[in-house]
């Protein structure tokens, strides 16, 4: 009986095994299918089906072209820009709402709450907040994607819950020797709250990073287009005009334009996928910290 | 005096109240000025959706039409599709998308603590991080009609050998699949942390009466899952008609529109696209006053049924 036992629960093991790892490959597939895609030879890749477990016939060739793309460059210029001015002020506005809200004892802080809780259930949508954009005058601006959208008012709650966990000894002592809420802020709840600190930021660069929508509805002026929006241009709005292409270019040039793609996605992504194994511990964090129901 | 005096302490006048919090008060004033310009003000911005509203004009100057908007677009010929296509993608969404996670997580949970685990947690996570034009773009390289997902399922018979995204019939299926792909692994997170706590005990006291693996996750493991999944179901299901119209604006055609368009899609092409802000606005209007009821419902069922909720 027990031997019977032991030996079905070893058949599920490795069926749980299996099935988790064949998740995980189809998971991780696609990254490493571009990935050797990317250094093979253009016209290979192009004619070859099915899977690749390594590059046909290494080749540098589309990282050269795509490289030399000044599109990319100012793409990664601009997406540098949104990303630091970007994650400061939405830090800052972010910090200073969770303060106010984790302060006890004033008259309005019901209403200062129900004031910034609301909007996550009430939006006025794309089209009203464009008109707003448009009458301020900042359409086709850096400062429309630094600011619109910048304030995750869940962060904002996230990080309020972490303020509030700190113990109150630690505040009353500093408000007993005269720093006032700005000092508090400054040398107490800041310096003990860096973990929550790091992971909210790491949202918001990651968030600026991929975000494009708002790019493409505010700005005109491609100079200021960040990464995304070119790369929408090379790898999406390509596509649906790739028989046009076909017919004006000759058929030869096809092979070319995928192979773009594929490095022009490994150009993109790698930055963040070199990051992303350091960081992925403290956005784990973020998600359990999220998930705090108060 | 000292009775006058010590009612203003306890009684807390606004005078009193203003001063002592003054620096709270000063600096809730960005984030009062950030929010009534792009969140309140925005909001009453919907009332052009009863105006025939031209940028020339203002709100002031332009004309109102009453329900003529809803009217214009419930009369179109678009509003049957768009309301069908969203509930359709969203409905795929959440039978195939929402369990997914769970499943994996329950799948995870029963694999021994051990480093393989941690591996296969960060590879699954992974997808989460591509941007989603990165995302769209591979997925359009994998459906074309030489790409990698049209190959196999053309092995197994199930596709013809074209280009997926070129027809109808397949768009939601690409768009699910992927929107799986980019999640499963994310959104076990939640659900892992949640069988953490677990009590070891349990699962001790059910293998001394003798439980299999099966019987211990469906008795143990999965009524641990319950409150966590149905809060993520209510969100869910409350966020349902305002899925983002970003992926699908990436992936849709014009030749697929029978089955890709959906209500935030069309927002954005005759809304933004054509300028017919006040159009726009109307059917974005619409789709949040769906969602609205959406979330009470669901909130309301889920706190009858479970004593959970999110209010």
């Amino acid at each position: 009986m027990a031997t019977i036992k032991r030996k079905s629960e070893k058949t599920f093991d490795v069926l749980i095994y299996l099935l988790v790892t064949v998740i995980c490959l189809i998971c991780l597939y696609p990254m490493l299918y571009v990935l050797f895609a990317s250094f093979s030879n253009g016209y290979r890749i192009y004619s070859h089906v099915g899977p690749i477990w390594y590059p046909l016939g290494f080749s540098l060739d589309g990282y050269r072209v795509v490289l030399s793309n000044p599109d990319v460059w100012t793409g990664y210029k601009n997406t540098l820009i949104y990303v630091v001015f970007g994650t400061v002020f939405s830090m800052v506005m972010t910090i200073i709402g969770a303060f106010v809200l984790s302060r006890r004892g004033y008259k309005l802080k019901k209403f200062f709450t129900m004031f910034l809780v609301l909007t996550m259930y009430l939006h006025g949508g794309m089209i009203p907040t464009f008109m707003v954009v448009r009458t301020l005058g900042i359409l086709n601006t850096y400062i429309a994607i630094i600011i619109v959208g910048a304030v995750g008012t869940w962060n904002m709650i996230i990080m309020k819950t972490s303020f509030q966990a700190i113990p109150q000894g630690l505040e009353e002592a500093a408000t007993i020797d005269g720093a006032n809420d700005l000092q508090v802020l400054f040398h107490i709840i800041l310096p003990t709250s860096k973990a929550t600190l790091a992971v909210i930021v790491l949202f918001y660069m990651v968030g600026i990073w991929n975000s494009w929508f708002n790019s493409m509805i505010y700005l005109q002026d491609r100079s200021k287009f960040p990464l995304q929006l070119f790369l929408r241009e090379i790898l999406i709005s390509a596509s649906e005009m790739e028989g046009n292409a076909d017919i004006q270019s000759g058929v030869g040039i096809s092979y070319v334009k995928e192979l773009l793609k594929y490095c022009t996605i490994i150009v993109a992504t790698v930055p963040i996928l070199c990051v992303y194994p350091f960081v992925q511990k403290y956005f784990v964090k973020g998600v359990m910290m999220g998930s705090l129901k108060e | 005096m000292a009775r006058a005096g010590s009612m203003i302490n306890n009684k807390h006048g606004w005078r009193y109240d203003l001063k002592k919090y003054k620096i709270i008060y000063i600096m809730f004033i960005p984030i009062m000025v950030y929010y009534i310009i792009f969140h309140y003000i925005p909001l009453f911005g919907v009332v052009i959706s009863f105006m025939k509203y031209k940028p020339a004009k203002g709100i002031l100057g332009s004309k109102w039409v009453g329900w003529g908007n809803f009217e214009k677009f419930f009369s179109g010929p678009y509003a049957w599709r768009l309301i069908r296509n969203t509930i359709m993608l969203n409905g795929l969404l959440l039978l195939w998308g929402f369990p997914a996670p769970i499943v994996f997580a329950l799948l995870l949970n029963e694999m021994a603590p051990n480093k393989y685990k941690k591996v296969c947690q960060t590879v699954s996570y992974m997808p989460h991080f591509i941007s989603s034009v990165v995302a769209c773009g591979i997925v359009i390289l994998f459906v074309q009609s030489n790409g990698l997902v049209t190959t196999l399922l053309n092995w197994l018979g199930l596709v013809p050998r074209a280009d997926l995204l070129a027809f109808p019939v397949y768009f939601r299926s690409v768009y699910v699949a992927s929107d799986i792909w980019q999640a499963v692994g994310w959104g076990s997170i939640i659900y892992l942390a949640t069988l953490s706590n677990v009590d070891m005990n349990l699962y001790e006291a059910a293998d001394i009466d003798g439980a299999g693996r099966i019987q211990k996750i469906w008795h143990i493991t999965l009524p641990a899952l319950v409150p966590v999944i149905v809060v993520q179901l209510i969100m869910r299901i409350g966020s349902m008609m305002s899925i983002g119209a970003g992926k699908v604006i990436l992936l849709y055609r014009a030749s697929t529109y029978e089955t890709s368009d959906i209500i935030s899609s069309y927002v954005y092409r005759a809304g933004l696209l054509n300028q017919d802000y006040s159009l726009g606005a109307a059917v974005d209007m619409f789709n949040a006053v769906i969602n609205i009821f959406l979330l009470c419902s669901a909130n309301y069922v889920s706190r009858r049924l479970t004593e959970e909720s999110l209010w």
